[in-house]
């Protein structure tokens, strides 16, 4: 089966906020050999609603098992893949920092231009609530390690559609 | 008025014109018990639970309609797993109901308490908890429709011992609709029409049903399809029965011990027609050499099914009843005759394959050969009989050999191949068919595993016949042992069978048994005058293989013709 390249993918599904619902969802996934690399649930604005996003990964015939699958299970209501599509991605990751009198200025410049805050302070620790996408986590990461993290703590992504912008500008252009 | 919760599930499985459960009580669940005895349901108690699942699913199967059944908490409900599992795999509707703890003690690991849900969880269509005796009237009738639409399965439902003794107004509902679950019935006409022009074009066409025809029942949709413009037609294990079985354009059953010719037709056609079939790995072996040179039409309810295990280029989401009716409708136009005449080629091609490879036995003058009993069986009942199977040789043996006229009359565990599914399966059919001839074919080695349901038949008076195949072996995987081991039988002799006519004296049961070919005949047709159930102990030659055979792993046209 030609089913292309394996590709990192943002689905996310509305669900019933029921007990055992998310047992149902990661339930598939080991049961069928699919993998979550995050997952993320909360109640959405009508409290008989949740909304999970999960990053996983596959190709093309993966991907479309996984969505229709999903989309079986009785207590899922809709199921959106953003891949492919406009959509913002956001996590918050919690990362405790050595900061010693001689790194500190560093880390509080680093923060700055990274815009996230110093949510806690100790005598040897920072801990920093950053905002952002996988790869501006990532980056910030990269730059943190050098000067000792103690522990993070993540929240996996979540996600959410662009909404389509019809302006006069873009009708011109077409 | 308000009614318990007990009474409410009584009620409700009289409004859904539940006529007959298979069960076993226990402390859970006694308060069902006592309000079922006062109704006009009939139970039939069992021995063991896992009978009870295969029961429900046997009637279900050979009805149409869902199967119920009912356990207690804890082991009665894990002993249904195996059954769920099984009518999960073949998507047959069954309602198990299972008891439960009182809620307050639900985590407490209390005496008899088991996380039957989330035990179930992977193996059901959906399961249910019912935590307030208000949501029952609802969750019931949800369960039936959920089973029985759609691509049907089983479905759980625990009922803790507390929300079947509290009491609340009872109405149940006449309409239902869910908002996440619609499944898609019509299929969409322009996939239909794609698929017309190819199913038009095509020179070599096969037809590949499955049991979504038979849960469909779109049998003679297809019949109508295959008729009209001159298609051969194979099926899976599950479809045997959707197409007549000595019909000119039968192929027989494809697939690891399907017939030579069906293979070769599938590996050599240029169209094939999926129906109500999902690409099961027993099927297609090597996926890259199945139908390599055919465009794939697939028509399933199950959007999952699709693209599961194959590509294929004309997908159609769609009850099979629905698609093939607007396919039909579509293809009408062209005359028989033409088509006749035009599909020449590859029939004579097919027959070639047929004729240097037929499916066939030599029965010799000594030792009764199981195909030759499965055949004389078919004679005897002229093809219309309910078959119920074990699984392993005797499951292939039926399938081989007994030429299954109608849907609904071939029952056995496909996907998940239970062993000792098919006895207690066969006493399902029977209740749900009261005045057919109902069969299980058996291996000496599957019957011993649900061989405690004698009690039920014989209770009942259910005029069940079991044909037991008894070569002393784990057969199929001696068979294995002998082609892929050098004949190193590890465990597969089965030292310490009892004497089965014996053993059926022993429940009250007539036991027969036939040890010479010319004895065969005699002997069903004896067991057939009996009214009541009888075993059959064929002694039959040990080690007779099971032919023809794809070995796992390899291309279906690869087969071995031992």
């Amino acid at each position: 089966m030609e089913n292309g390249q394996e590709q990192k993918h943002t689905i996310s599904a509305l669900v019933d906020n029921e007990p055992g619902v998310l047992s149902r969802v990661t339930g598939l996934f080991s049961g069928r050999g699919f993998n979550i690399e995050s997952l993320c649930v909360a109640e959405t604005l009508d409290p008989l609603v949740s909304r999970i996003t999960l990053v996983t990964r596959g190709n093309d015939q993966i991907i479309e098992q996984i969505t229709k699958q999903l989309n079986k299970l009785v207590n899922v209501i809709k199921v959106m893949d953003f891949t492919n599509t406009e959509f913002v991605e956001r996590e918050m990751a919690l990362i405790k920092v050595r900061a010693e009198a001689a790194t500190r200025a560093e880390i509080l410049r680093i923060v700055d231009i990274f815009r996230c805050k110093v949510v806690d302070v100790s005598p040897q620790f920072y801990t920093i609530e950053v905002t952002g996408n996988e790869g501006k986590i990532k980056a910030l990461l990269d730059l943190l390690i050098h000067l000792g993290i103690k522990e993070i703590a993540r929240t996996g992504a979540i996600a959410m559609a662009r909404s389509k912008k019809e302006g006069p500008l873009k009708r011109e252009n077409k | 008025m308000r009614i318990s919760g007990a009474e409410i599930v009584v009620e409700s499985l009289i409004q859904e014109g539940v006529s007959s459960i298979f069960g076993y009580p226990g402390a859970a669940i006694t308060d069902i018990y006592d309000c079922l005895e006062k109704s006009p349901i009939r139970h039939y108690l069992v021995r063991h639970e896992q009978g009870a699942v295969h029961m429900a699913d046997g009637y279900a199967r050979a009805s149409g309609k869902v199967g119920v059944c009912l356990v207690t908490s804890g082991p009665g409900a894990t002993n249904t797993v195996t059954g769920i599992a099984s009518a999960y795999m073949d998507s047959i509707p069954v309602i198990v109901f299972t008891g439960q703890v009182p809620t307050p003690l639900i985590g407490n690991d209390a005496f008899q308490e088991v996380d039957i849900v989330g035990i179930t969880r992977p193996c059901t269509k959906h399961n249910y908890l019912v935590k307030k005796v208000e949501d029952l009237p609802l969750v019931i009738k949800q369960a039936f429709y959920l089973a029985r639409s759609g691509r049907p399965g089983p479905i759980l439902i625990d009922l803790p011992k507390d929300v079947l003794s509290n009491k609340t107004e009872f109405k149940y509902p006449k309409k239902i609709e869910m908002r996440n679950y619609r499944p898609t019935y019509n299929a969409h006409p322009r996939q239909i029409e794609k698929a017309a022009t190819h199913i038009l074009k095509a020179k070599k066409p096969v037809i590949y049903a499955g049991g979504g025809v038979i849960s469909s029942h779109s049998s003679s949709e297809l019949k109508t399809l295959a008729e009209s413009l001159t298609i051969p037609v194979t099926t899976t294990l599950m479809g045997l029965g959707a197409f007549p079985g000595l019909h000119p354009l039968w192929l027989g059953m494809l697939g690891m011990h399907g017939t030579y010719w069906a293979n070769m037709a599938v590996g050599h056609c240029d169209l094939l027609i999926a129906v109500g079939a999902r690409f099961d790995d027993r099927v297609t072996g090597k996926v890259d050499l199945f139908a390599p040179e055919a465009r794939i039409i697939h028509i399933d309810i199950d959007p999952t099914s699709i693209r599961k295990n194959v590509l294929v280029d004309i997908p159609i989401v769609g009850d099979c009843k629905d698609a093939l009716g607007q396919l039909n409708q579509l293809v009408q136009k062209s005359g028989k005759q033409e088509w006749r005449k035009a599909r020449q080629p590859w029939l004579e091609q097919i027959k070639e394959w047929k004729e240097t490879h037929p499916l066939t036995f030599d029965q010799g003058k000594d030792d009764i050969k199981p195909q030759y009993v499965v055949e004389k069986i078919f004679e005897t009942t002229k093809g219309k009989a309910v078959i119920a199977t074990e699984v392993g040789q005797n499951q292939m043996w039926a399938a081989q050999y007994y030429h299954f006229d109608q849907p609904n009359s071939f029952i056995t565990s496909g996907g998940l191949g239970v062993m000792g599914y098919g006895f207690p399966a066969a006493i399902g059919a029977q209740v749900a068919c009261p005045d057919r001839i109902v069969f299980d074919i058996a291996g000496d080695g599957s019957i011993q595993m649900n061989i405690q349901e004698m009690a039920t038949v014989k209770a009942n008076n259910l005029p069940v016949k079991i044909a037991i195949l008894n070569n002393g072996y784990l057969g199929m995987v001696r068979q294995v042992q002998e082609l892929f081991y050098e004949k190193r039988y590890a465990q597969t002799f089965l030292k310490g069978n009892p004497d089965f006519v014996k053993m059926a004296e022993a429940y009250g049961i007539v036991g027969l048994r036939a040890e010479r070919p010319e004895e065969v005949v005699p002997v069903i047709e004896k067991a057939l005058s009996i009214k009541g159930p009888v075993i059959i102990d064929f002694k039959v030659c040990p080690e007779e293989c099971v032919s023809p055979m794809v070995p796992a792993g390899r291309g279906m046209t690869e087969m071995l013709l031992v």
